[in-house]
């Protein structure tokens, strides 16, 4: 267990390899977006979902007076853990062997398809059941498994009316948000063997049908693959966090358990879960504590998997990390306040970003993950223009990531690349989201100002298109002459991006009418 | 010499960090830590949360916790009762029903038998209603505490923390360890919550004032 020591000029890490897994969709996000603007059906439920889930998140993170002081806790421990990687994982290693697991390591998602694949084979089964994991889903590991002859179960009950509809997560949080009771009373009647045909649509009738038909895989499926929500250094622990049970299950009852676990995961001490068991599930489903957590460490004799197995996954993370800004990206705990907050997700829906990974903090890590191809027209290269800079994903954002401010690093680094004008690229996808070209086009030249955005110079010339609303004749000092992130890291930069999402909030609910929430 | 996965992933780390070198930082941990609360007021908050979240609620002195349990079992209509095998037997004195110990050799289908299970607790915290289990004898395996569709869990007012942290540090990180707020729920359905779908769907808890 040598460390390799380090030699010569550093390289860059490689993004994971294009063409793999679910990190790229096959249309940009302007197109994409168009498209999915048309399902009303989409946008009603997400529209509902979000809201609701905003509501409650903002009542129970209010409900503690150290709210920020843990926001601050988590953001420094998860960029500690990421200055300490290397180290972290090392121990990680260490512990999880000491206490009766394997440890694997995947440089990117087919070397990781391979080895879950192999340690599949080697159990006799054919079938796995699996527990709501994007890691696997980003490195397409179900597909891959029946590419094998191995059928992946899906017990999530979202994820299970995903798989059984043939479709795509459309949240992080509720993937199958985009579907309607009506629509899951088909899906189950189609998809599920020997259902009750007279299945009708009340949502606890619909559950119970879930539970019967898993129930029995629960007891008879000799594998499990999950992914983690923390893997504690210290102690070798990995973390589950859920609602259903259908985690505890395919933690607990196979012979053999796989989790897949992206590098970031990882956290320094057990202490950390203090703080990550309070952001995470008020962040995520606005709940004081999810219903389920399950903490393992290795293998316990007599109570559950006795044979453990953890791979690590780089697949682009280290491409990440040897960005300076970008890194931030890779704190994230997947809690979704940031597609909840979002005014672009909010109407383009999950499907738009073609990623794994949606909404803001998917327009971030995807492209970071996957790169951004300069030669064709890459979907991943719209993404870091699917925003409109308002900045609530930040202030919304658990452990305090400044999505803004990486967004228009990369539009800064892509423009670079192509020489193609972010200003552009910005006003399509915006304007293909917020639905009317005409108003945008109308604000922009009511907007004597102009509108600022980073040229190839790093430079402002010019305000992002979002700001329609906003214009000089709003008494707004000139911007001054430097890089936009320094602008937008300012208290000026700031506050003038604020009263610029607000006009541009006013302006949208003129134009389509009151919105239901007031944020 | 062939490189490991293991070896190329650790050096692209440390590339990572020598083109993008990191600049140290502190850690504030100026959350609310060590917090004590007088039994009263975790009593309350415990409950008020528990309530929240659809457990059923119980709250006794010790010397009644046969009688209790019992009422809970009978009102549920619980004949198969599964126990871990160090819970305290004492408890179950009141109760007419058949019991079945469990151990690591019960294969789990049978546990799907059972009406219901009751255990003991490791630690809860009041603030978020959360019950930690920690799989020692008198909690049992994971599964026994997962399948069966009822939970009667018992839990002493001597070991709820008023936060998190509190409870976090009670923990014993090698030891198989569950949080349990509420019943299982989910949320899936047009966001509408439902109580129970995978795991037991009542959770009924006692807590014991005295103890
Ligand atoms: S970026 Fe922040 S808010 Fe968004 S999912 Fe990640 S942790 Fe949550």
């Amino acid at each position: 267990m040598s460390t390799p020591t380090y030699l010569g000029m550093p390289a860059l890490p490689p993004r994971s390899p294009y063409g793999t897994g679910n990190l790229r969709g096959d249309r940009t996000f302007p197109r994409a977006a168009h498209d999915e603007l048309r399902n009303g059906q989409l946008r009603r439920n997400l529209g509902k979902a979000t809201h609701t889930i905003r509501a409650k998140r903002l009542a129970v993170t209010g409900e503690l007076p150290d709210w920020e002081a843990l926001r601050d806790a988590g953001s420094a421990i998860k960029t500690d853990t990421m200055n300490r990687l290397p180290e972290l994982l090392e121990q990680l290693e260490a512990k999880v062997t000491e206490a009766g697991g394997t440890v694997h390591w995947a440089r990117d998602g087919a070397e990781a398809n391979d080895i879950v694949t192999r340690l599949v084979q080697q159990t006799g089964s054919d079938e796995v059941i699996k527990v709501k994991s994007m890691a696997t889903q980003e490195i397409g590991l179900n597909e891959h498994l029946a590419d094998q002859g191995i059928k992946a179960h899906e017990t999530d009950l979202a994820e299970l009316i995903v798989q059984l509809a043939d479709d795509k997560p459309s949240h992080i949080l509720v993937p199958a948000i985009h579907r309607n009771r009506d629509e899951i009373r088909e899906i189950f009647r189609a998809g599920i063997p020997g259902v009750d045909p007279e299945l009708d649509s009340v949502p606890a009738h619909l559950a119970a049908a879930a539970r019967a038909y898993l129930r029995e895989k629960f007891l008879t499926t000799p594998v499990a693959v999950s992914g983690a929500n923390f893997g504690i250094a210290e102690t070798g622990t990995l973390s589950v966090v859920e609602s259903e049970g259908n985690g505890r299950m395919c933690l607990t009852l196979p012979d053999t358990l796989i989790t897949v676990m992206g590098i970031e995961k990882v956290l320094p001490r057990y202490a950390d879960l203090e703080v990550f068991l309070q952001l995470l599930p008020r962040s995520s489903t606005g709940e004081r504590m999810n219903p389920y957590t399950s903490l393992w460490t290795g293998v316990t004799p007599g109570d559950g998997p006795q044979n453990f197995h953890l791979v690590l996954l780089d697949n682009g993370r280290t491409a990440a990390l040897a960005d300076r800004i970008g890194r931030q990206a890779l704190n994230c705990i997947r809690c979704s306040a940031c597609l909840n907050v979002c005014p672009v997700y909010e109407r383009a829906g999950g499907h738009a970003y073609g990623s794994t990974y949606p909404g803001p903090i998917g327009a971030v890590v995807t492209p970071q993950l996957a790169g951004m191809d300069v030669s064709a027209d890459d979907p991943n290269s719209s993404l870091p223009y699917a925003s409109t800079l308002c900045g609530a994903c930040y202030d919304a954002c658990p452990v305090k990531i400044d999505i803004p401010s990486l967004l228009v690093e990369l539009r800064h680094q892509h423009t670079e690349a192509t020489g193609r004008t972010a200003e552009k690229l910005a006003m399509k996808a915006a304007a293909a989201v917020m639905g009317r070209p005409g108003v945008y086009r109308a604000a922009q030249k009511a907007a004597g100002l102009g509108r600022v955005v980073a040229g190839r110079d790093g430079k402002i010339s010019h305000l992002p298109p979002p700001f329609n609303g906003w214009s000089d004749s709003r008494d707004t000092p000139a911007p001054p002459k430097r890089s936009f992130r320094a602008w937008l890291a300012s208290a000026e930069g700031a506050s003038a991006l604020r009263a610029a999402a607000e006009e541009g909030a006013r302006t949208r609910t003129e134009a389509d009418g009151p919105d239901e929430e007031e944020q | 010499m062939t490189v490991t996965a293991r070896e190329t992933i650790l050096a692209r780390i440390r590339d990572a960090q020598a083109l993008a070198p990191a600049s140290a930082v502190d850690i504030p941990r100026d959350y609310r830590t060590g917090r004590t609360l007088p039994d009263a007021d975790r009593l309350a908050l415990l409950t008020d949360r528990l309530v929240d979240y659809k457990a059923e609620v119980h709250t006794c002195t010790a010397d009644r916790t046969p009688e209790v349990i019992a009422d809970v079992l009978r009102e549920r209509a619980v004949c198969h009762l599964g126990i871990p095998p160090g819970l305290d037997r004492t408890w179950l004195s009141a109760y007419e029903g058949e019991v079945h110990v469990d151990s690591a050799d019960t294969p789990v289908p049978e546990l799907d038998a059972l009406d219901g299970v009751l255990t003991s607790s490791a630690v809860t915290c009041a603030e978020t209603g959360t019950i930690f289990l920690d799989a020692s004898p008198d909690q049992g395996r994971r599964a026994l505490t997962l399948v069966p569709d009822l939970h009667v869990c018992v839990v002493d007012l001597s070991t709820v923390t008023p936060g998190v942290p509190e409870a976090v540090t009670r923990l014993t990180p090698t030891h198989p360890t569950t949080l349990i707020s509420g019943p299982s729920a989910t949320s899936d359905i047009e966001l509408e919550r439902l109580e129970g779908v995978h795991g037991p769907r009542t959770l009924a808890v006692v807590i014991r004032t005295d103890m």
